[in-house]
């Protein structure tokens, strides 16, 4: 008998917080304004941006990654003056915990719309940003989609959402073209492929692409094993699949159900050419930190920084000396709102509208993201790409396209 | 059709759940047995006793199997009181007040777990949570195994309390007879609370069990609800044998489901053979008509 | 007084429609949303004494019948209700008819209620119709024509409509001869059978029409929240809502649900204020629903009423 029985009526979580940040950079900023006799200038109002994201239960790393992502974003623009062309304007957070329901993101919606926002980021997952963003559009209030993969959150013909990063489509063909690539690189030794995915938007979605596109890279789907969040026990899968033999097990799911998978597989003996995820949930240092024989080797395509720019090594860098595990929802949360937020300096107000236009028009280029200039395209930027990674010795490395790479793949798996 | 060589294990490691499954039904058939309340309280505790066993073994690292005779323990008082101060006052003999005093205690300790542990699942690593053992073609899980014969001793223990000791034949008694017992000199209002404490201790061992191959989360409880009233209607109220064959019979049920059908659309065996029980059958197997 | 009471009711139930704040406006859709489907789970479990953990079974055929029309077949949300209510008429008939002739009766009919709309819940997530895991998004076209409105007093209004409606079957569930019935056998069955009540057809029609009725409000949440899933659906805290409801309003009265609605809205919003974690507001709900059951038993409506 749990919580959520309706949305309704939630209190927006740490506005206390922000009421003080706000305090905060408003007294540091009548300080400055005492500091410069002579010149008169009106401190700009804060431009509040909402930020959903799943912050407990199933999804609750992951959401916290994002949400944590976008803080340092803000704090990082404010530090350096705030949006310069509204005069140095700063960004006031409103944080919202989705928990994991659709309805609930989308409540908080409703909530933060009334509270003034110029614009949200958020969801992490899929199911939460489709919901969300089609009660932004209610209000026609611009939404910059962090995490959520699936095409159809730029499809619906909603003018005010933007997504920076790849979308399914692109993501799955472009790591087919990769996997296709590196089989071919070894001599083809992958045949047969079994898919496993979780059984919401994002992993139904990967997987039905999945199915449409193998076999026009020479692999057979033997069978597809859908899977809900959260499972804990994969034994009669990892059975499954071990009486099946595939030479490539293919997943798409979120954090525990991708370790447990990948640690069942181990487990079970099955031996394996490669296992190779689209957006692998658990593909993460924090994997690679606490089951390294498992992680070892593992490959997944998925978002990650351009290793051969040094900002974003000092970034990383940066975000472990401070305690964090580095993970790609950091790197997502983080640009998702400096893309927003470089809409409001182009624009040089919060006004939606014009704030949308400039999105739209947008191609920012100064993130270190393994693509160049945007260009959004029914508020998908068709720029973006994700890329080939592998776990060795402990770290990921970038191991395919070759301009970005900073290793070679290991593949086929040595024999376990 | 999946091959035999994947039925097996899928067999193997529904009787080892089943085992666990088994000693969450015989606190529930007991409960039902002596005080004729269906414990609807019971996924809830359950599932705050899986709590305190994540507890345990997190922040004071307990390994989960040693942590069995303290939960157990705690898990009785809770029970006690629980009955001592909730149900035996509130209920007031009435059935629907019952069910719904069970049914509010259910729903204070999902939602307290929510609050003090948020909606996180939480998982436990031990050393041997990965662990192998080959037995022929099979590949048996470690924690499984133990976790089974654990359970096994346990309801064998319960067994002999309940046979051989003198507190087991006076439940027994105001389980059979009530007034009858009276008049011996038992205490019935002693022994309700005293059954409901040794039903919910049960939960206690059923969780440091279940911790090491499982998750928890505030929501489990509703999930284990529906399956321990399953094996507890499919052995027959009351009976004890019933519950150990009960749990058994579903662990398998749940394991093949979920071969045959899927993860997804798994489950949904158990809530099918509940409500085939309950409307055929409702005696079950080993109980008797009311 | 008596004639001015009604008039009062009235007046409070239209108050939000013309005050500015939007906040009561939510707080009062949300408070009739649940009185209607209070009212629903009212029929069957409070008049007719049946105590239901599964009802989210109808709410579900509700909402789900008005989202699957909608996106699939293009059929407008208005037909949904009168589909979605036979569908649960239809659905209650079923679950009552098996369970009444097997005998189930009180904790018995209670667990396979449960076991009904958990059933629901798995199918639905992993059925094709109702797209499983991933649910139904209902795509924003608002207009009275489309059932959508972006201003939340005209779903206010309708919600009142809807729950109108439930009083109205309430009232004559009061003073009719069925409700009589069904009064009778929520007293005592076999003395009911042997007043020649023919019990399982009695219950199963009760079960059928409050059915009916929690359907519509699962059609009333489709169109509100414009989306739907297998836990939203189907969920047990959707069954228990309707229960807490009931039981502190008061079972089997007419006001009972709207009484109960309005102390667990009240209940929810001013703890939310002092504390604002997910789960510390449903939590002083199961507290409440003890303290109802040791010393209410009546709930809120039978607060003066000597217990009849």
């Amino acid at each position: 008998m749990t919580d959520a029985l309706r949305p309704s009526l939630l209190r927006l979580s740490a506005s206390r917080m922000t009421r003080r940040r706000a305090l905060a950079t408003g007294i540091a900023g009548g300080i400055a304004t005492l500091a410069m006799p002579g010149i008169l200038r009106a401190q700009p109002a804060a431009i509040k941006l909402g930020l959903i994201h799943p912050v407990t239960g199933a999804l609750a790393f992951s959401g916290s990654q994002c949400r944590k992502g976008g803080q340092t974003a803000i704090d990082d623009i404010n530090a350096a003056g705030g949006i310069k062309s509204m005069g140095g304007a700063k960004i006031e957070p409103m944080y919202g915990d989705a928990q994991g329901r659709a309805e609930i993101a989308s409540g908080l919606v409703d909530q933060m719309a009334e509270a003034g926002v110029a614009g949200f980021t958020g969801c992490f997952a899929s199911t939460l940003g489709l919901a969300a963003t089609q009660t932004a559009a209610k209000y026609n209030l611009p939404f910059s989609i962090d995490s959520g993969i699936t095409d159809s959150l730029t499809t619906r013909g909603l003018k005010n959402v933007f997504r920076l990063f790849p979308n399914a489509s692109s993501a799955t063909n472009d790591g087919l073209a990769t996997l296709d690539a590196i089989n071919k690189a070894a001599g083809s030794p992958a045949k047969t492929v079994v898919i496993v995915h979780e059984d919401s938007d994002f992993g139904t979605g990967a997987a039905k692409l999945l199915n449409a596109k193998l076999p026009g890279i020479g692999l057979t789907v033997l069978s597809t094993i859908p899977h809900a969040t959260p499972t804990r026990d994969f034994t009669n899968i990892a059975l499954r699949i071990k009486a099946e033999k595939p030479d490539i097990v293919m997943m798409s799911n979120y954090q525990n159900e991708y370790v447990l998978l990948a640690r069942t597989l181990v487990q079970q003996r099955v031996d394996l050419v490669a296992m190779y995820s689209l957006l692998g949930g658990g593909f993460n240092l924090k994997f690679a930190k606490e089951a390294p024989t498992v992680a070892e080797n593992m490959m997944d395509f998925n978002h990650w920084y351009n290793p051969r720019n040094p900002a974003a090594l000092a970034f990383r860098k940066r975000l472990e000396d401070s305690g964090a595990t580095f993970t790609w929802e950091l790197l997502l949360g983080y640009f998702a709102v400096r893309f927003l937020a470089d809409g409001w300096e182009r624009a040089g107000s919060s006004d939606k509208d014009k704030t949308i236009a400039a999105l739209a028009a947008s191609t920012y280029s100064s993130h270190f993201m393994p693509y160049g200039p945007t260009k959004m395209v029914d508020g998908q930027n068709v720029n973006a790409h994700c890329v080939g990674l592998q776990i060795q010795g402990g770290d990921i490395k970038v191991v395919w396209p070759a301009e970005f790479a900073d290793a070679k793949p290991v593949y086929p798996r040595p024999k376990a | 059709m999946p091959p035999l060589e994947i039925i097996l294990p899928a067999l193997v490691n529904g009787v080892l759940t089943g085992g666990v499954y088994a000693l969450i039904a015989l606190g529930l058939t007991l409960i039902y047995g002596v005080l004729h309340i269906v414990n609807f309280a019971h996924g809830s505790l359950l599932m705050l006793a899986m709590y305190g066993a994540w507890m345990l073994v997190s922040y004071f690292g307990v390994d989960p199997y040693l942590a069995v005779p303290i939960l157990a323990a705690a898990m009785f008082v809770l029970g006690w009181g629980l009955y001592a101060g909730v149900i035996g006052r509130i209920s007031r003999g009435e059935d629907r007040a019952i069910l719904l005093a069970t049914l509010g205690i259910a729903i204070v300790l999902d939602n307290l777990a929510l609050v003090v542990f948020t909606g996180d699942t939480r998982t436990i690593d031990t050393p041997y949570s990965f662990a192998m053992i080959e037995a022929g073609p099979l590949l048996l899980s470690v924690p499984r195994l133990i976790s089974f014969a654990v359970a096994l001793v346990c309801a064998a223990l319960l067994w002999a309390f309940m046979t051989r000791t003198d507190t087991g034949r006076a439940i027994r008694a105001v389980a059979r007879e009530q007034d009858g017992a009276r008049l011996v000199g038992i205490r019935p209002e002693r022994i309700f609370a005293l059954s409901y404490g040794i039903g919910v201790a049960c939960l206690g061992v059923a969780a440091c069990l279940l911790l090491p191959t499982f998750y928890v989360s505030p929501q489990v409880g509703n999930a284990f609800v529906l399956v321990s009233f399953t094996i507890v209607v499919l052995g027959g109220m009351g009976s004890f044998p019933g519950a150990v064959v009960g749990g058994l019979i579903i662990g398998v049920t749940e394991s093949l489901g979920g071969l045959f059908l899927g993860e997804s659309l798994g489950p949904i065996g158990i809530s099918l053979v509940f409500i085939a029980v309950l409307l055929l059958r409702p005696a079950g197997l080993f109980g008797t008509t009311r | 007084m008596k004639r001015t009471l009604p008039v009062l009711i009235v007046l409070a139930a239209l108050a939000p429609l013309a005050l500015p704040s939007q906040f009561l406006v939510d707080l009062a859709m949300l408070t009739a949303f649940s009185a209607l489907i209070g009212q629903g789970w009212n029929i069957s479990g409070g008049f007719a004494g049946l105590t239901s953990f599964g009802h989210a079974a109808f709410f579900g055929i509700g909402a789900y019948t008005a989202a699957i029309l909608q996106t699939r077949w293009g059929i407008n949300p208005w037909f949904g209700l009168p589909v979605a209510a036979m569908l649960g008429a239809a659905a209650g008939a079923g679950i009552g008819f098996s369970a009444f002739r097997a005998g189930l009766r009180g904790s018995y009919f209670a667990l396979v209620t449960l076991a009904f709309s958990e059933v629901f819940r798995i199918a639905a997530n992993s059925a094709g119709i109702t797209r499983g895991g991933l649910g139904i998004l209902i795509p924003l076209r608002p207009g009275l024509a489309n059932f959508q409105f972006t201003d939340r007093r005209a779903s206010y209004l309708v919600a009142l409509a809807l729950l109108s409606l439930a009083m109205a079957v309430a009232f004559w569930l009061r003073r009719s001869r069925f409700g009589a019935r069904l009064a009778a056998l929520r007293e005592n069955e076999d003395a009911a059978a042997a007043l020649g009540i023919h019990l399982v057809r009695t219950k199963t029609q009760a079960l059928a029409l409050s059915g009916a009725i929690t359907a519509t409000g699962g059609v009333l949440y489709a169109q509100t929240f414009l989306y739907v899933d297998p836990s939203i659906a189907f969920g047990i805290e959707r069954s228990v809502e309707m229960l807490l409801v009931v039981m502190i309003g008061g079972a089997g009265t007419v006001w009972g649900p709207v009484l109960g609605a309005i102390a667990l809205h009240l209940i929810e919003d001013t703890s939310r204020s002092l504390i604002d974690t997910p789960g510390f507001a449903p939590m002083l709900y199961g507290v409440v629903l003890l303290a109802i059951v040791a010393f209410l038993p009546g709930g809120i409506a039978g607060i003066g009423r000597r217990h009849a």
